[in-house]
């Protein structure tokens, strides 16, 4: 049985980040073992549905146009957080990045030049060949290779921390609880984005109607764990990433396949069919990231996208169709909406555009006037049959609440000390550097960067 | 949104399925041929479907690298929904469409053609020649049992049959997919074929038995494929060798109709069995489950010619040549008598699907 040994580093958690550490201390020649609490499919917590890490390059990368400089990268990242980011754990994250393509290829994960719909994205961000399940097996077959016992389907239960020195975790497998003891432990179990429960101490009843982009199996348990033994947290405890996303996508792990594009192409309206936001604010990525939050304040939590032939194929395919009718008033009808209502905001909304030349690529001179919500650009009149619509909800990818680390990626106490022996890497420790805000690919950068820190740590401390 | 109103079967419904959730993602672009031209498309007419399952070579990676294969809900499977739809397709396309079920019950199709076919050349040898002289020897001289112009005329229709028959069925599909070609695709097109790029996973391999990837498919479909070119060249050259030079079988071991023969053979042993092998490994819900025989029944014709030949060879100065003349030249006979209606067509389909996208994919856009 693999309970019976004491492990140098025992890993809580199965995605990029606890990968990247598991494969760093095995390397070192420590007896690793990782705890995925998820089933072996949905094992990885967001590392399956992610498809990307961002990094700092100097142009000579093989699937990257480029170079993406370490300052420049800094300017993106301070600028999405407003300066929510520690900045030596951002330099830090930025200067190992570097090094991340050649470790990934070692470890046997590969990649490939963005094609269509990521094309913007190409300088900055490094693709995995598959995505990000196929990037997942590759350092899950690394780590086997290694030697690393990986558990799946064995949830941390209870963790044995004194004085902020780890002994042991209790999981639940196989239908029994089993003591995992260890001489350091690395966190790297994700946020609590599928505990509902959770969010609901923030958002009240709204979060029934909150759509969970990865698996149910990204709980929090551990964070709250580790925050419960005097563990020091970082980010704002209310607040989550939120896109909107199709309001027909499974509760849980429907992923990117869900994502709409649709949004700056017409208008949005609530459940009282009324327009609540300018759609024409900002251009790719950032409104896409927008209007997760403004649906999430909008009665019942949903939203309708509307559009007309002009613009239904000017946006990435949709995984469900959209709801289309001939008439304004029959698309609120198959919308259950106000009918009377829907065709007076899309009047008002076609009576306030003014002439312009559209072009979705810039910010274009496509304006409305007069609007107490304008739509500052892309405006164009809903007029010409067949209509569309896309139902919206918000979709929550991540949360921002984590444990405070220090630049060995070794967490922080509540005393102002730092532990003796445990280590957090990934979504779990994410709030250190990004307190805010989203920059494609910024999660698994972290995921791997602070993964490979901690394994380093922790295989150095478990010899100590 | 259907481009066609004609009904669907069950496999277009599921792959036109797929492939609007895959569109949606496209996580697999990097994979193979499938997801780019899939990438150039917003719907899916049946066209489009039986053109992107043609191009699929199912090596099963994006099963593995997939975030939504079973047991997700949205039960994402497109080596299997592909292959079911790819072998429909065969049957869709294929000249005479009376011969159209045979697709369906392959192995026992092809088991059938070979048993006749033997038994055919038995009693024909028997029939027309003294039955003594089947168990003569004959010092290797086969047109003892059967005159050369005999054997050429019998071989020489069927092979031009079942030619014919492939031709019509490609014209149908060509035809069907919108095909076009220009003298860049096909070289490149012929390049990807001769070398299976899309057969790699994108660089990460074949899944044959687990998640775990390798190269052992392809490896020994190139024996196959290498091989069966070998013997083929091996029979043009002893044709040219008999009408050109007047040089008359049988050959010795060292002339090049039989080295090439030996080399050919040799690749139709070890890469139909090979794949048999793997195949057998391989984790069944990659694969089209109730016409699995179609790929069994190919492989076995292919080895059995090179084996049955091998055996010929062997024994062809003694009193056994004439049995084994009789069960090479059936099994051989069947094999070009079921080539339109077999696995044989899958490299065909596949060639013109990878024109095709060699073609579109310089002339075509991507949807965003």
């Amino acid at each position: 049985m693999p309970f019976s040994e004491i492990y140098d580093v025992v890993v809580a958690g199965g995605g990029n980040a606890a990968l990247c550490a598991a494969i760093t201390a095995a390397r070192a020649g420590r007896s690793v073992i990782v705890l995925e609490g998820a089933p072996a499919f949905y094992r990885g917590g967001n590392t399956r549905h992610t498809r990307n890490l961002r990094c700092a390059h100097d142009g000579t990368a093989p699937t990257m146009t480029g170079p993406y400089d370490g300052g420049e990268f800094l300017d993106d990242l301070c600028r999405v957080t407003g300066g929510e980011t520690d900045k030596a754990l951002a330099q830090l994250t930025i200067e190992r990045s570097r090094e991340l393509i050649p470790w990934m290829n070692k470890a046997g994960v590969k990649f490939q030049p963005p094609l269509g719909g990521t094309l913007s994205l190409g300088k900055t961000n490094a693709f995995f060949l598959g995505g990000g399940r196929g990037m997942l097996n590759a350092l899950y077959r690394q780590a086997e290779a290694l030697g690393v016992v990986c558990l799946s389907d064995a949830p941390v239960t209870a963790l044995a921390i004194e004085d902020g020195f780890f002994t042991a975790a209790t999981i639940q497998y196989q239908g029994a609880a089993q003591q995992v003891r260890g001489r350091t432990f690395v966190a790297a179990a994700g946020g609590f984005e599928a505990n509902i429960e959770w969010l609901k101490q923030h958002w009240g009843e709204a979060a029934d109607n909150f759509l969970i982009r990865g698996t149910p199996y990204n709980r929090g348990d551990v964070l709250k764990m580790l925050l419960a033994h005097g563990v020091k947290p970082v980010g704002d405890p209310t607040q989550m990433h939120c896109v909107g996303i199709d309001a027909r996508a499974p509760r849980f792990d429907g992923g990117i396949a869900t994502r709409l594009d649709s949004v700056v192409f017409g208008i949005m309206v609530n459940r009282a069919a009324q327009r609540f936001y300018d759609e024409g604010e900002e251009t790719w990525p950032k409104r896409y990231a927008i209007w997760g939050r403004l649906i999430a304040q909008q009665p019942e939590q949903i939203g309708y996208s509307i559009v007309d032939s002009k613009s239904i194929h000017m946006f990435m395919p949709s995984i469900f169709p959209a709801v289309q009718a001939s008439t304004i008033g029959e698309l609120a009808g198959k919308l259950k909406l106000d009918t009377a209502a829907l065709e007076k905001t899309v009047a008002d909304f076609n009576a306030a555009v003014r002439p312009g030349t559209f072009d979705h690529t810039v910010l274009d001179d496509c304006r409305t006037e007069g609007l107490a919500i304008p739509k500052s650009h892309w405006a164009r009149r809903i007029d010409a049959p067949p209509y569309y619509a896309y139902p919206l909800r918000p979709g929550i990818t991540f949360t921002y609440l984590g444990v405070r680390v220090n630049e060995e990626s070794r967490m922080v106490l509540n005393n102002g000390k730092t532990s003796g022996n445990m280590f957090a890497a990934g979504e779990i420790m994410a709030g250190n550097v990004l307190g805010k805000g989203y920059l494609a690919g910024i999660g698994m950068t972290i995921g791997a960067v602070f993964g490979r820190i901690a394994g380093e740590g922790a295989a150095k401390n478990a010899r100590n | 949104m259907p481009a066609t109103d004609l009904p669907r079967s069950a496999a277009l419904v599921e792959a036109d399925r797929l492939m609007t959730i895959c569109n949606a993602c496209r996580y697999c672009e990097g994979l193979c041929a499938v997801f780019p031209a899939m990438e150039m498309r917003r719907t899916f007419a049946n066209s489009d479907l039986n053109y992107l399952a043609n191009l699929c070579h199912q090596c099963g990676a994006c099963y593995s690298d997939c975030q939504y294969s079973p047991p997700h809900e949205f039960n994402v499977n497109v080596p299997a929904a592909l292959a079911t739809l790819r072998n429909d397709s065969y049957a869709q396309y294929a000249w005479p469409r009376a011969f159209a079920p045979a697709f369906a019950r392959n192995g026992l199709f092809i088991a059938l053609a070979a048993a006749a076919c033997v038994a055919a050349f038995i009693v024909g040898f028997v029939a027309w020649r003294d039955p003594a002289v089947l168990f003569a020897r004959h010092a290797g001289d086969f047109y003892k049992m059967m005159p050369h112009n005999a054997m050429v005329a019998l071989f020489g229709a069927v092979f031009l049959y079942a030619i014919a028959a492939m031709a019509l069925s490609l014209r149908a599909y060509w035809r069907d997919i919108n095909g076009e070609s220009d003298l860049r695709a096909v070289g490149e097109a012929t390049g990807n074929a001769a070398h299976l790029t899309y057969l790699g996973g994108g660089g990460g391999g074949c899944t044959s038995e687990n998640e775990k990837p390798s190269a052992q498919r392809r490896v020994f479909h190139h024996f196959t494929f290498y091989g069966f070119l070998l013997c083929f060249a091996s029979t043009s050259v002893a044709t040219i060798y008999h009408y050109a030079f007047g040089w008359h079988a049988p050959y010795a071991l060292t002339s090049l109709p039989v080295l090439l023969g030996i080399a050919g053979g040799l690749g139709l042993l070890v890469g139909p069995a090979g794949l048999f092998m793997l195949a057998r490994k391989r984790d069944a819900v990659l694969t089209d489950v109730p016409r699995r025989g179609m790929d069994t029944a190919f492989l076995a014709m292919l080895f059995l010619t090179s084996l049955t030949g091998f055996a010929l060879m062997a024994f062809r100065d003694s009193g056994a040549m004439g049995i084994l003349l009789a069960v090479h030249l059936g099994v051989v006979l069947a094999l070009f008598l079921s080539l339109p209606y077999g696995k044989f067509v899958h490299g065909l389909y596949r060639y013109l699907a990878l024109v095709k996208y060699a073609r579109e994919k310089r002339t075509a856009a991507f949807v965003e």
